[in-house]
């Protein structure tokens, strides 16, 4: 088995395109007049040991550009599988993650597996029915274990840990209860620290999205979704302050994303909202799917996939004259009878793009023509 | 139910199909036995839900040999994965089971103390499910999903009807109505900052959705509207399943399987414990007795046997009699109704005395 090592500060994904001193706005503002449709075609898939679990958000890449690498990573069940592979696919290692073991009848389940970006390190992070594992970026070294505590579950409750994400030099994840745990990391090494708890969800967690902070005063940074489809928008800091909530409306958001100020949310009744993060106000929604949606990513566009076995491709941008979000439609796929669990864009400008289903042991890639 | 059958006695007259029907629903809803269902607890394991099935298809005068057993078993998980797989939204599931339910309580109209049972067992269901979130069904969706994950067995009747692929995958349409509480996708709506709407645009969304009807009931009596769970033979078919081309996709059920466990009984929650432990009475005489062969002869049936795929039998648990003794009896204390006898368990019929066989009642 060939093991990648990361050494060095990390380069970060590039999400989005330089934008510099011109404004947020000068990128979008073009408007979404004269866009071209993008087409797509189904590439070489990429063949797991394990099918992929039912799941949302169950498909975590990670590029590594100057290795001319892509790491990906999909829960099965009790085991997590991990893979790198080169351009065009083609695969070249693998590994499987198990969660740590703890009281029970059977092997706890994972809930979800994602590579953190931090300034000086990647981790990867593992959630499961008994904790939060994290990782050095390959999976071979485990640095912390945190053994979830359910003292005040009912026992009708699922105790769990799900939603991860890096913010800074933190990497928040949610629980079953609601609360969204903070943990310092230190530079390297495995003095990780338990730093916060955030109190703002009553319901379970389900996802988390972050972006750099834009380096201005009350600029949101992160958004946690839950199962009752609340949101909540967070400014990181050594101590994160809650700065607005947008309600939910009687389903879960299983998945959210963040991205120059918009929050773009998948809703389980198959909708895509899009909210102003510094306002709250939701300027777009799409009736997107006909099933739950189950994963999203932004690239800059924006990537829904839903249980109703189709991926969309949404074209993002402000309206030159009000500055409101705008949205269209750029390509529709039908992934056939599969129920999707997990989507990514393989690339930092969305020209390839990546999914699993359930019972699928398979990452079926797609890249645009 | 209606699928090949073979006989070892007399003829399968109508009062012994009542009566293996009234046996084994009234044992499936016994008060204590559905009080166990009902605890908070893990998934069960595929090893306990084969014990407990197994000890419910046994529940009554009719046997099924190895090889049938494990055929009624496969098409029972996937008509099972099939219905929660295509449950438009996760609560439908609740749905689900009450056709079921629906559909038993017409199978036993004249056993007015069974029917009561089962009514019984809907107010349970109603009142710890019925006031479960969007968020809890959908993690025991999920949940009941994995127990599911990988099993691609052919079942003809699926095949036929094209829900299911050639390659044992079922078939996810994309037209139709969309689930209570979805819009029809293919709509875009901007709003401005006092939420009013500005503009709205249609795309093209891929598939051939029409609206959802309407929602439904959850009541004791109702219109269900969602089909899945109603009975699969109300129309009189053959049924079979085929074990080729299912081998695929099995690296991670092997993984199951094979896992190691010392101690096999771990592996089994309490239920099945339960069940497995239980002592039969030494029958003092003749007794009437019907074997269900699911296939056209008995030939078949042992070649089906001896041909099953390694990585696809069950590997029931044997329970030693004499270690689970005082378990079992304490275990029958609790549950009252089921008595426990001295004799030792007899062995019964060909390589079939892996699970003790259940008292009548």
């Amino acid at each position: 088995m060939v093991a990648v090592d990361l050494e060095g500060p990390y380069e970060p994904r590039v999400r989005r395109a330089d934008l510099g001193a011109a404004g947020v706005t000068s990128d979008l503002g073009r408007g979404l007049q004269g866009s071209e449709p993008r087409m797509f075609r189904w590439e070489r898939s990429i063949p797991l040991r394990g099918s992929a679990a039912a799941l949302c958000n169950n498909l975590s890449v990670l590029q590594l550009p100057a290795r001319n690498l892509t790491y990906f990573g999909v829960v099965h069940g009790p085991s997590a599988q991990l893979l790198s592979a080169a351009p065009e696919g083609v695969p070249l290692a693998q590994r499987q993650l198990h969660a740590k073991e703890g009281a029970g009848v059977s092997p706890p389940l994972i809930t979800q597996v994602h590579w953190c970006v931090l300034p000086f390190r990647v981790l990867l992070v593992l959630t499961s029915h008994r904790g939060i594992q994290m990782y050095e970026s390959n999976g071979y070294t485990m640095v912390y274990w945190h053994a979830l505590d359910s003292g005040d579950a009912s026992p009708v409750q699922a105790v769990f840990a799900r939603g991860i994400a890096a913010s800074g030099h933190f990497i928040c994840v949610g629980t079953w209860s609601g609360r969204v745990l903070v943990f310092d990391i230190p530079a390297k090494g495995p003095n990780i620290v338990l730093s916060e708890e955030l109190a703002g969800h009553q319901t379970p967690i389900t996802d988390i999205a972050t972006e750099p902070a834009q380096g201005q005063d009350c600029v949101a940074d992160m958004v946690t979704a839950d199962d009752s489809g609340l949101l909540c928008v967070w400014r990181s800091g050594p101590e994160f302050t809650l700065l607005t909530r947008i309600p939910g409306f009687g389903v879960p958001c299983p998945s959210v994303q963040l991205w120059q100020g918009i929050i773009a949310a998948g809703y389980g009744n198959g909708q895509v909202h899009l909210y102003e993060a510094a306002t709250g106000n939701l300027h777009v929604q799409i009736n997107a799917h006909a099933r739950a949606i189950c994963a999203l990513d932004l690239a800059p566009e924006l990537l829904s996939a839903g249980e109703d076995t189709f991926v969309h491709i949404w074209k993002l941008g402000r309206s030159p004259e009000s500055g409101y979000i705008e949205v269209e439609h750029c390509h529709g796929e039908c992934v056939s009878d599969t129920q999707l669990c997990g989507a990514r864009f393989c690339d930092s400008s969305g020209s390839s793009f990546a999914v699993t289903g359930y019972d699928l042991a398979e990452i079926r890639r797609f890249s645009s023509v | 139910m209606q699928p090949f059958w073979t006989f070892t006695g007399d003829e399968w007259t109508e009062v012994d199909r009542k009566r293996v029907l009234n046996d084994i629903i009234s044992t499936m809803f016994n008060r204590k036995f559905m009080e166990e269902l009902f605890k908070p607890q893990e998934l069960y394991s595929k090893k306990a839900l084969r014990t407990v099935y197994e000890r419910l298809a046994h529940a009554s005068i009719m046997k099924l040999n190895q090889a049938s057993m494990d055929k009624l078993y496969d098409l029972m998980t996937m008509a099972f994965k099939y219905q929660v797989l295509l449950c438009p939204r996760p609560k439908d599931v609740l749905l689900v089971t009450f056709n079921h339910l629906d559909t038993i309580k017409g199978f036993i109209q004249d056993s007015p103390t069974i029917l009561q049972q089962v009514d019984e067992t809907f107010r349970q269901l109603t009142e710890i499910y019925g006031g479960l979130s969007a968020g809890e069904f959908q993690l025991i969706r999920q949940t009941l999903l994995i127990f599911f994950q990988d099993l691609h067995i052919r079942v003809s009747m699926f095949l036929k009807d094209k829900v299911q692929n050639n390659n044992g995958r079922f078939v996810l349409p994309v037209s139709g109505p969309v689930p209570w509480g979805t819009e029809v996708p293919g709509l875009i709506r901007m709003f401005n900052n006092k939420g009013e709407e500005v503009k709205r645009i249609e795309f093209k969304h891929g598939g051939n959705y029409v609206p959802a009807p309407k929602e439904g009931s959850f009541e004791l009596y109702g219109d269900r509207v969602l089909k899945l769970g109603t009975n699969m033979y109300s129309v009189n078919r053959p049924v079979e399943t085929h074990m080729s081309g299912s081998s695929k996709n099995l690296a991670s059920r092997t993984q199951e399987s094979i896992a190691p466990n010392p101690l096999a009984k771990e592996e089994l929650n309490f239920l099945a414990r339960l069940m497995g432990g239980m002592e039969i009475k030494k029958p003092s005489g003749p007794e009437p007795g019907f074997r269900l062969n699911l296939f056209t002869t008995d030939e078949e049936e042992e070649q089906a046997a001896l041909t099953r795929p390694e990585e696809l039998s069950y590997e029931v648990i044997n329970i030693q009699a004499t270690q689970d003794q005082q378990r079992s009896e304490e275990l029958a204390r609790i549950m009252g109704e089921f008595e426990i006898m001295e004799q030792p368990r007899l062995s019964t019929s060909k390589g079939d005395d892996l699970l003790a066989m259940m008292d009548e009642l």
